[in-house]
């Protein structure tokens, strides 16, 4: 909690900076344990119901760990028209789960994003915040064994 | 001026390998002891991103544009062209429309029929460096403002310029400052919309990222125009690079005087800080911005009161996007006779579109208002890729709707996309080829809106959920006679009863697809088929026998077993067990093509 602690302190322990704390203790454990969110709940004097309400509304929070590695589809309009839906439904097939989703072994985690702003070079995946441009289906087995 | 390789980093620029060749060209400069020779310079983008990674050198007053490079040829570029002036044909831009390379960044066709007043200080500023930017002139209209006019006088000069909002509705900028500044209180903020969150519209990442210092530049002279003591930039945190350039843009302006306390030694304070938003599209709508800065569940309001009377904290609050903001200093600088002497009647100076999807030349366009859609995608595009044929384009986002072509010589401005059904919105152009499933593309749209509407009106939560099963089932082989009219029908009701403009456009799409492609609509309704070859339950794969080479990757690759034959003879695919996943499509080599897609699909 002392992770907790230090995020609140850098806001000064503002409530209107629920949002901004969040993103930053989500930056520390990768994703909002249910811990934390009681800890800021009961400092700050938010209640919890509050603060579950934006981490729920809000698609940037993540209430369940996130595994090892991070593949992220771009779904935004450019990449769709290029190809994006099939390289999702592969990445669903292979890792056998849904967007949203990690893997039980806690190796991947799979999730969209609406929109990178790099819509020239879509199809985009984002691994472990590299950003992968022109994605072809057969680099998911690439990515997957390690060879990114 | 001293030769420089100017590098375009911004973050697809970075995503193709910009930052190897930054790597490249530092490493050898130090090796060779070349700093006296020339610089690096580290920018924004420059706008063509087909051609990334690129450099431009500058050299004896030229631009020469190199593209699509690789490291090693950064040693060659400063032996040749840096050292010698020899330039690299090579590397150079070949244009696929008139068949030619060009040298200089200003030959090229895509940037010729631009109006770069925004976007063309990208290619000459580090970013990091805010001296880059007032070499250009950055910060001069700051210093005239306080110098020279009283807040009513900069907003006459921009009510006179005629600049409307570039976030999507086109509201004149002047009227709504000049709400703001009668507003009566004490306390007045003023607000940056970097919230883009339209998919396939990245240009005010862009300018954060590459001259954030102009954005910043604008909101001062706002807050001064309205009397605002504290701005508020909010931007999308899935912008890293561009939040990072402007957190150092910020500091800079501090440490030079134009941010603080008694600006220009004048008696106007004001301090900027940078809000960041979590991921959800509805942000974009002011309502919901302001909401969500205040550290709640980002939901719209109902207007009125306006923000310009009750905003943040409830005090009057006046939001413009990116590109609104960046427009100011310029029009400050050079007048409002000059920027309205750009556009249309009603519709004045540029617009930046980034034009996206099925084009060759892909890339961030500035263009004066009132150009016609042709003359983008063609002129400037370059056209279709693969000798396609076009089909529609898409401006405006999950609000706007596809345009077809019978309209390419539509002057664009906010009146007339209005007029077709679609808008100006943020200006994404996603232009779509024969290959584009409209039916799809209404569904992939206000699936989009499903997912982001908040929930607070029942039209858009319930409405939307209606017309994405309905249009799952069309694509699925289901649809029933009635569907298109029950599509209408409620798209016309969750138009009319939603309160924000979330809701109010979610239709669209759908909507101006059923105007201008009814037929592919019937199609999928009445002969179970997708002309488009898109829609997975309605085509199936198959292996053209005359053509298939036996080359076995096909069966290799298939996922579920589906194929089948002898090496070196023919192979087939099982259609129970096939999936649909289409790698046996993309894979098989290009000298056989022998997987081809059919619809209505084998039984």
């Amino acid at each position: 909690m002392k992770r907790v602690e230090n995020v609140l302190r850098e806001h000064r322990y503002q409530r209107s900076h629920i949002i901004q704390i969040l993103q930053d203790i989500q930056v520390e454990f990768n994703y909002l344990p249910k811990e934390a969110l009681e800890y800021v709940s009961q400092r700050l004097k938010i209640p919890l119901s509050k603060i579950y309400s934006i981490a729920t509304f809000y698609a940037g929070f993540s209430l369940n760990p996130r595994g090892k590695h991070l593949c992220t589809v771009c779904m935004g309009t450019a990449c769709y028209v290029r190809g994006a839906a099939a390289i999702l439904n592969e990445f669903e097939r292979k890792l056998n789960i849904k967007p949203g989703a990690t893997t039980k072994e806690m190796n991947y985690s799979l999730e969209t994003v609406n929109c990178l702003g790099c819509c020239a070079i879509g199809p985009i995946v984002v691994y472990d915040g590299k950003y992968i441009g022109e994605f072809k289906l057969k680099d998911i087995g690439r990515i997957l064994k390690g060879r990114a | 001026m001293k030769p420089a390789l100017i590098i375009s980093a911004g973050t697809c620029g970075l995503a193709r390998g910009a930052e190897a060749l930054i790597k490249a060209a530092k490493d050898y400069q130090r090796k060779r002891r070349l700093h006296r020779e020339f610089e690096i310079k580290i920018t924004g983008c420059h706008g063509l991103c087909e051609a990334e990674p690129n450099i431009l050198v500058h050299f004896n007053g030229k631009f020469i544009f190199y593209q699509k490079l690789k490291p090693e040829n950064v040693k060659d570029i400063i032996e040749k062209t840096i050292l010698k002036g020899t330039i690299i044909k090579e590397f150079l831009w070949f244009d696929s429309e008139t068949r030619k390379r060009y040298v200089d960044i200003d030959e090229i066709p895509f940037y010729q029929k631009q109006k770069r007043i925004l976007l063309g200080h990208n290619v000459l500023i580090e970013p990091k460096y805010i001296k880059d930017y007032m070499k250009f002139g950055g910060y001069s209209a700051v210093g005239k403002v306080l110098k020279k006019y009283r807040p009513l006088d900069v907003i006459n000069i921009i009510k006179k310029s005629g600049l409307r909002g570039r976030g999507g509705a086109g509201f004149p900028t002047g009227k709504k400052w000049e709400l703001c500044q009668k507003a009566k209180s004490s306390e007045k903020y003023v607000v940056c919309n970097a919230d883009e969150g339209d998919p396939g519209a990245y240009m005010d990442r862009s300018l954060l990222e590459g001259n954030s210092h102009s954005v910043i530049e604008g909101i001062i002279i706002g807050a001064y125009a309205i009397g605002a003591q504290e701005g508020i930039i909010y931007v999308r945190n899935e912008y890293p690079l561009a939040i990072r350039n402007l957190g150092i843009a910020l500091k800079q302006a501090h440490n030079k005087g134009f941010l603080g306390k008694n600006i220009l030694k004048s008696k106007f304070n004001f301090e900027i800080t940078v809000v960041r938003g979590a991921g959800a599209f509805v942000c974009g709508e002011e309502t919901a911005l302001l909401t969500s800065i205040e550290g709640r569940v980002g939901r719209p309001k109902p207007r009125p009161p306006y923000p310009t009377e009750s905003g943040l904290w409830g005090k009057p609050t006046n939001i413009n996007n990116v590109e609104t903001w960046a427009n100011i200093p310029q029009i400050i600088s050079k007048g409002a006779e000059w920027f309205s002497g750009i556009g249309t009647k009603r519709s004045k100076g540029t617009k930046i579109f980034s034009l996206v999807g099925k084009i060759n030349n892909t890339g961030l366009v500035e263009v004066p208002m009132g150009i016609t859609l042709r003359e983008i995608i063609d002129e400037i595009g370059g056209g279709i890729p693969g000798g396609k044929e076009f089909k529609a384009v898409q401006t405006g986002g999950p609000s706007g709707g596809c345009i077809p072509k019978s309209l390419l010589d539509l002057p664009i401005d906010y009146e007339s996309l209005t007029k077709a059904g679609s808008m100006m919105g943020s200006g994404g152009m996603i232009v779509m080829d024969e290959d584009t499933c409209m039916v799809d593309i209404a569904r992939y749209f206000l699936d989009f809106s499903l997912h982001e509407s908040c929930g607070k009106c029942p039209s858009c939560r319930l409405g939307t959920k209606q017309m994405v099963e309905i249009l799952d089932r069309i694509t699925e082989g289901e649809g029933k006679e009635g569907d298109i009219e029950f599509l209408e029908n409620i798209g016309k009701n969750v138009k009319l009863a939603s309160l924000c403009g979330l809701g109010q456009t979610a239709a669209n799409p759908v909507l101006t697809t059923i105007k201008y492609f009814r037929d592919e609509y019937l199609a999928h309704i009445k002969e179970k088929r997708c002309p488009a070859l898109v829609c997975k339950s309605l085509i199936s794969y198959v292996i053209d026998s005359e053509l298939c080479g036996g080359c076995t990757i096909c069966a290799k690759n298939c996922p579920s077993d589906a194929i089948t034959g002898e090496p070196k003879g023919i192979y087939t695919i099982d259609q129970k067990k096939c999936t649909k996943c289409g790698i046996c499509f993309t894979i098989c080599p290009s000298k056989f093509k022998a997987v081809k897609k059919v619809s209505p699909p084998i039984k």
